[in-house]
């Protein structure tokens, strides 16, 4: 691995920061002794809270019976929506929206997995028994799921107080689009749907939470990532003081990526229910939780149009995005649109630019903090626009590319929708990725495959990599008066607290609540370096709590703020206590400060190390001397940086903004192949480079670097949340989630290009852990483009929708026309036919059908069906796949009655394993031995079942109503039953049987 | 197959790391959480109570196995290894923590017991493995962190340093 360059100030002498210095993280985690919130001991008599949650994407709540739940033994305490909303405020969200959300659902339900009721019981096991017993009545209601249609005016509405399910929406215009489209020589414009994904961190949601009787507040533990500003959310929707809500995280936390952010409508739920129990309350949250409900990226459709000339240069862009973030909004959501304003121009020199944003309400699992955090969406639709540009003008997509890049001489670059480009030079770090990358020779074995026949294709793609978050960006959203009343929202303040002890022991405690990254490692560099010790000297602390830290409202860990913000906090905060000390031994050595340094564990004079002190002995005397301290010195040594950067400015009344701080620069290419049998998408080769100015630690960054490939990699390929029509969740399992195992993710090479170092960080370091979620998603898809011919790439890339598209592939791609917008159809309904043969009169075979002790029988798993009224039955069936096995209550409808010829049936089966809904009929023709019944049947799964096994249950779905039939027969006297069995037969039909395939 | 009433509590003791350890538990009690809370080995971790994730993975009588999909009274009598019992009695790595050390094979370390449980097992029988034997070693266990590379960069490292030592255990 070559050495990465550093600053000149960092390199004179030989520095920590820069090493590829070994995790102090690993001693504990190695050996199994790291500190999870699953591993902290709780006290005595904590009990455990489990969440009852809807199996329908969208109903009204009829009723709630928790009477039985309550008196199961080991419950402590049960809490519904309504009784949460009594007790707390709605949650906030940076601007006026009609959303009420108390992070618990009150009349209604809005997706699949919302928690409905929650408990509080001795411990899980018994919380999940409790849930069984509670009885919900819904009133299920159409559901709205694509975010372009959800916007029409006869889409389902979600939330009462407001007339349309675009909760927001606002248009920026920066320069002079118009006329630059008007004056162009070429026009063209793509629509791009990006998945809605996530990147599920190995540990789930964790909270313990406490009513504190001295504060009348709280005290949480929870593996909450930040932003802090979120503690003001949850404190006021507590009624409580923001200091009354003690927040503590342990040391580690297993990932995040960005999710878990938005535990906190939980901590708020949790909290009442502890004060309800009059007990501490633990959760953990499960898999299937944490699938369904916990937080997604919102999906985006965006659609894109460039105004270019022959020589390929874009003069503008025009970005009309519906962003989907699901049921509710969550703070600060719907902050990744507007995190990405500023640099909606990705890296090129585009000076008109006009955007429209969508915030759309649809009835899925409510967004969050996904790693990339708006970036993948954007960067999906500017560089696929840039490779169909080049298709249509015949010009090389780099070559394209490279002639609209920013040039190295126009930094630091005022973007025009206000992002403040730090450093960089963009064409040198392709022409170094390019040569070391062998771009030459992958256009070369591009050609050889295509000689053979084969589906080769080439794909680029750059991105503008910003780090630490400017918190005034999501006012972006508010228009300039909002604002004005609002008063200025900028910067973001990072604390590092140094302290030195009397025996010269150095401790620093940090805001920055790492989930792996090695921020103890790092900061143990940058300390060591400042004070002349060795980064082992440094003992580096950063479990949070709110009582006690120094922290601001950016404090957290999220969009790539450690390298510039808490890095620079401790830099600073080590400097101030080198300052200090100085002052104290420059008394001692009789030389001024300013020619006093730190090095070898000792603090000497700059000319002369023979005069010096030891470091321990200046800390002793801070603390054990205030009398020989230089007069204006306090005693003590312990310092808090609060670092911010003046560049963080509010936006501007025109609605620019520089939305971070540090910008970083990626490029990528690849060369994939496609199988033309399978569909199949294989990285043949891919090659990426990142500038992120300093390296801190190498083995970090390129962990960061490896990580983020990783993820990428899942979303190009494998990660998408589905959901049907209808609103059915079906990826509630890692068997349905699928995300990359180490068998099937490839390798790629890594470059390191020369470093352009930030001059607006006090290391020069820039964010790096977000760049492949940028550009490999885009990169594939524009190579997939590329070998294929075709425009519409959607991710994943699943086998079965390449193969579609090589088939249209064919003939030429049409694109183009506003209604280019199309809706793809999706249904998870098991539906079938059949007709069979029953020796015995329609009279008989009818009389059988309407009497319930008979139909108890033939019910497989009834246990007790009982006539409720004129054509009306209720009972319970145990039904299973497997060891998954519920009890549902099940009501039946006959209606259309022609005895003994013909009835339509309708019903429903609710249960803890989720809910189903059917409508069925029948056909009785009498034959010449006796009857012909021929069915047809569709039932829609919702909840549990159909997230975790929707494959599995088609299949004995399908089974359970052919047993049915059979069972039929032989009640009505046996004989020979023609074959039940569904519609399709052939190949194609057992194939489908087999795999459960949608129809 | 013995009957075990559903609501008392039953003994269930079995060596965990070379010590005998004792608790009780209802029957429908996993043995990871058994192990977690009620023996107080946290070293092992829950990631999906499904069986795919692999976060769980701890070696049963030497075979790796999910303790999500596996009820603590069913362990009762076993020989049980864990990411514990992997550091040396003087506190030092052994060498397969050594290697993920060196390679920086970790992040969160929410997967790495599990992990270094089913590789631990692997490299007994598999001395000299090549890169795509460890990828299918590893294909049970889901990290989201690294990318993988530097967990079978780790994993080559192990077994060279395990050849060299003519060690039996990682």
């Amino acid at each position: 691995m070559p050495e990465f360059v550093l600053p000149e100030e960092i390199r004179e002498g030989d520095t920590h920061v820069g090493r590829r210095m070994l995790r102090i993280e690993d001693r504990s985690l190695l050996r199994g002794e790291g500190q999870f919130v699953d591993d902290v001991p709780v006290k005595k008599g904590t009990l455990q809270a489990a969440f009852l949650r809807s199996p329908h994407a969208h109903a009204e709540i009829v009723s709630i019976d928790t009477s039985e739940a309550e008196k199961l033994p080991g419950v402590f305490a049960v809490l519904t929506g309504r009784e949460a909303a009594e007790q707390t405020d709605p949650l906030i969200v940076g601007f006026e929206n009609p959303i009420d959300y108390y992070g618990i659902a009150v009349d209604k339900v809005r997706y699949v997995g919302e928690p409905v009721v929650a408990i509080a019981a001795v411990d899980r096991y018994r919380a999940e028994d409790a849930l069984e017993l509670i009885k919900v009545v819904y009133n299920v209601l159409a559901a709205a799921i694509d975010p372009v249609e959800a916007a029409s005016e006869d889409a389902p509405l979600l939330h009462p107080r407001s007339d349309s399910n675009c909760v927001s929406k606002r248009n920026f215009v920066h320069g002079h689009p118009d006329k630059a489209f008007a004056d162009a020589e070429h026009t063209t414009e793509l629509t791009v749907r990006y998945p809605r994904n996530s990147i599920t961190p190995m540990e789930t949601y964790a909270v313990i939470s406490e009513h504190n009787e001295e504060t009348g507040g709280f005290d949480v533990l929870s593996n909450f990532q930040g932003p802090f500003s979120v503690h003001t959310v949850m404190a006021l929707a507590l009624r409580i003081r923001t200091a009354a809500l003690r927040h503590r995280s342990p040391k580690n936390s297993g990932g995040s990526f960005g999710s878990k952010l938005v535990i906190f409508p939980y901590i708020v739920v949790l909290c009442v229910l502890a004060r309800k129990a009059r007990r501490p309350v633990k959760w953990i949250e499960d898999r299937l939780e944490h699938l369904s409900a916990a937080s997604v990226a919102p999906n985006r459709v965006t659609r894109t149009e460039a105004a270019y000339n022959s020589d390929g240069i874009v003069t503008a862009l025009r970005l009309t995005h519906w962003d989907d973030h699901g049921a509710y909004l969550r703070a600060p959501m719907p902050a990744p649109i507007y995190r990405m304003h500023g640099v909606s121009t990705n890296g090129y020199n585009i000076r008109n630019l006009e955007v429209t944003n969508h915030i759309m309400m649809t009835n899925k699992c409510p967004t969050g903090a996904v790693r990339g955090f708006g970036g993948p969406q954007l960067y999906f639709a500017v560089e696929r626009m840039m490779h169909k540009i080049s298709t249509e003008l015949g010009i090389d997509p780099l070559d394209l590319m490279q002639r609209n890049m920013i040039k190295a001489d126009q930094f630091p670059y005022k973007a025009i929708a206000g992002a403040l480009l730090d450093s960089g030079d963009y064409l040198k770090t392709i022409e170094e990725t390019v040569s070391e990358g062998g771009l030459d020779a992958l256009r070369q074995r591009r050609d050889e495959a295509r000689a053979q026949g084969r589906l080769y294709g080439i794909g680029f793609a750059a991105c503008v990599e910003p780090s630490q978050s400017n918190m005034g960006y999501i006012s972006t959203l508010k228009t300039g008066m909002e604002r004005e009343r609002a008063g200025p929202k900028d910067g973001a303040v990072a604390s590092v607290t140094v302290s030195v002890d009397a025996l010269g022991s150095v401790n620093v405690i940090g805001d920055s609540v790492p989930q792996g990254q090695g921020h103890q490692t790092a900061l143990s560099q940058i300390v060591a370096d400042q004070l002349g010790l060795e980064p082992n000297d440094i003992v580096v602390s950063l479990d949070t709590d709110t009582a006690k830290d120094g922290w601001s409202i950016a404090a957290g860990n999220y969009s790539c703020r450690f390298a510039p913000a808490s890095a620079s906090a401790a830099h600073q905060a080590a400097f101030r206590v080198r300052e200090k000390m100085a002052r104290i031994a420059a008394l001692r050595l009789n030389v001024p400060p300013g020619d006093i340094e730190f090095s070898g564990g000792k603090i000497h004079a700059a000319n002369n190390k023979d005069n010096a002190i030891p470091f321990y002995r200046v800390g002793g005397l801070a603390h054990w001397s205030p009398s020989s301290l230089p007069d204006d010195v306090e005693p003590g040594i312990r310092e808090t940086s609060m670092w911010n950067a003046p560049e963080l400015t509010p936006t501007t009344a025109n609605d620019e903004i520089n939305t971070s701080l540090a910008y970083g620069f990626g490029f990528d290419f690849c060369g994939v192949e496609i199988d033309r049998d399978t569909g199949v998408v294989r990285v043949d080769r891919y090659v990426s480079a990142h500038d992120c100015g300093t390296i801190l630690n190498p083995g970090l960054a390129e962990g960061q670097i490896r990580g983020s490939w990783a993820s990428a990699w899942g979303a190009t390929f494998l990660e998408e949340f589905c959901y049907d029509d209808d609103g059915a969740f079906r990826s509630g399992s890692f068997a349905e989630y699928l995300v990359p195992t180490a068998t099937e993710l490839p390798d790629f090479q890594l470059v390191h290009p020369t470093p352009h170092p930030s001059p607006y960080t006090r290391l020069g370091a820039k964010g790096i852990a977000e760049g492949n979620q940028y550009t490999t998603p885009v990169c594939v898809a524009n190579a997939v483009a590329d070998a294929l011919g075709i425009e519409d790439i959607q991710l994943p890339l699943k086998p079965a929708k390449v193969l579609q598209w090589m088939q249209v592939a064919e003939p030429a791609p049409s694109q183009g026309g506003t209604t280019a917008i199309a809706i793809e159809g999706k249904s998870s309904a098991i539906d079938g036919s059949g007709d069979m043969h029953v020796p015995a009169s329609p009279q008989e075979v009818w009389d059988l059908l309407l009497d319930p002790d008979q139909m108890a029988r033939l019910i497989p798993g009834c246990e007790r069906l009982e006539q409720s009224g004129d054509g009306r039955f209720n009972g319970t069936v145990m039904l299973g796949v497997g060891p998954v096995k519920g009890r549902f209550e099940v009501a039946i409808e006959l209606t259309d009655l022609d005895e003994p010829r013909r009835a339509t049936l309708t019903g429903t089966a609710d249960g803890p394993l989720g809910s189903s809904r059917g409508q069925g009929s029948f056909v009785i023709e009498p034959d010449e031995t006796g009857s012909t019944v021929r069915y047809d049947y569709t039932v829609e799964l919702s909840g549990k079942i159909a997230a975790v096994g929707g494959r599995l249950i088609k299949g004995a779905a399908r089974q359970l109503i052919d047993r049915f039939m059979r069972s039929l027969v032989k009640q009505a006297g046996g004989g020979t039953e023609s074959e039940p069995g569904p519609q399709r037969s052939g190949f194609l039909g057992w194939l489908r049987r087999i795999f459960g395939g949608r129809p | 197959m013995k009957h075990l009433s559903r609501d008392s509590r039953h003994p269930v003791s079995f060596e965990l790391n070379g010590r005998v350890v004792e608790g009780f538990s209802e029957p429908r009690m996993l043995l990871c959480d058994f192990l977690r809370h009620e023996i107080g080995a946290t070293g092992t971790h829950v990631g999906c109570e499904h069986g795919v994730c692999g976060a769980c993975t701890i070696l049963i009588d030497g075979k790796a196995s999910r303790s999500c999909l596996m009820l603590a009274v069913q362990a009762d009598g076993t020989e049980i290894h864990t990411i514990e019992g992997l550091t040396r009695p003087d506190g030092s790595f052994g060498i397969l923590q050594q290697a993920f050390h060196e390679n920086f094979a970790l992040q969160c370390g929410f997967c790495t017991p599990g992990i270094l449980m089913s590789l631990s097992e692997f490299l007994k029988d598999n001395p000299d493995p090549s890169v795509e034997e460890i990828k299918v070693a590893l294909s049970g266990n889901i990290c989201r962190c690294t990318g993988y590379t530097e967990i079978i960069n780790a994993c080559l490292d192990a077994a060279a340093a395990l050849r060299a030592s003519k060690a039996e255990a990682v």
